[in-house]
């Protein structure tokens, strides 16, 4: 059986005085995809608090994003996260960032391209409408004039 | 994907797909590159085979088939390391950014 995150959630943040409101939407956005994987541009975010070299470090309810070039080594990647426990993801930032996997796919034509940069960001924001109004945009609007047509989001 | 099924119940993405690991792995186990390539495969797949908007596939992956306390300890009070001081964390960022500069 699957955990159930938000009553953990609600118990772990228990002596908050804010309550947090989780986000429910009514309606599912949907654009089908109309060509086969192995012909499309994919991007690659994770919210797991991946940097490139000396970039900023993230910080508690940041909603600025990374642009990880495709060619970042292992030695080029550092983590920053509250919310996870990021040693295993220090050793190998696959476990939330699958970019090497994702350029080995590319090679062997199982996708059509990998898009260049990545992307990351730190998913700790408290604030939904942050994500809502600032982050997620930004980066609709990168993907969208670079013609990304299958957005891969992965989760920490 | 998704680390948090209920989680993503209530937000409704396009598609999503769930591996049933501790938060931190949801593309896989550190330095085992062919179990991160399979899942990340199974993923990508997705895209063409879900049809009805807000599906939720769940793979079969497991993390350890001897041992289910993680299932106990993730996101409880306790679960995370104890964080460096502000002092250490800064230093440690102090470190990090030298080693790219020059």
């Amino acid at each position: 059986m699957p955990v159930s995150y938000i009553p953990r959630t609600r118990e772990l943040y228990a002596d908050f005085n804010n309550p947090y409101r989780w986000v429910t939407n009514e309606s599912v956005p949907w654009t089908p995809l109309n060509k086969p994987i192995a012909r499309c541009r994919v991007a690659l975010i994770s919210s797991g608090g991946i940097m490139y070299r000396d970039q900023p470090r993230f910080h508690r309810e940041d909603a600025s994003y990374r642009c990880i070039p495709t060619s970042a080594t292992r030695d080029d990647l550092n983590i920053w996260h509250f919310g996870y426990p990021t040693r295993d993801a220090q050793i190998d930032p696959n476990c939330v960032f699958p970019w090497e996997r994702l350029k080995e796919l590319e090679r062997e034509k199982v996708i059509g391209e990998l898009h260049d940069p990545c992307f990351s960001f730190m998913g700790g924001i408290y604030s939904a409408r942050k994500v809502r109004t600032e982050l997620a945009p930004k980066i609709a609007d990168e993907l969208k004039r670079a013609k990304v047509e299958a957005f891969y989001l992965v989760p920490a | 994907m998704t680390s948090a099924i209920d989680i993503t119940r209530a937000v409704k993405p396009p598609r999503a797909v769930f591996v049933n690991f501790p938060l931190g792995h949801q593309t896989g186990k550190p330095n085992e590159p062919e179990l991160q390539k399979r899942i990340v495969l199974d993923a990508l797949h997705q895209f063409e085979t879900i049809a009805q908007p807000g599906t939720i596939v769940e793979l079969p992956y497991i993390w350890d088939a001897n041992d289910r306390s993680w299932e106990e300890r993730d996101y409880t009070k306790g679960w995370m390391p104890e964080r460096p001081s502000q002092d250490a964390a800064d230093r440690e960022e102090a470190q990090r950014r030298a080693r790219y500069s020059g």
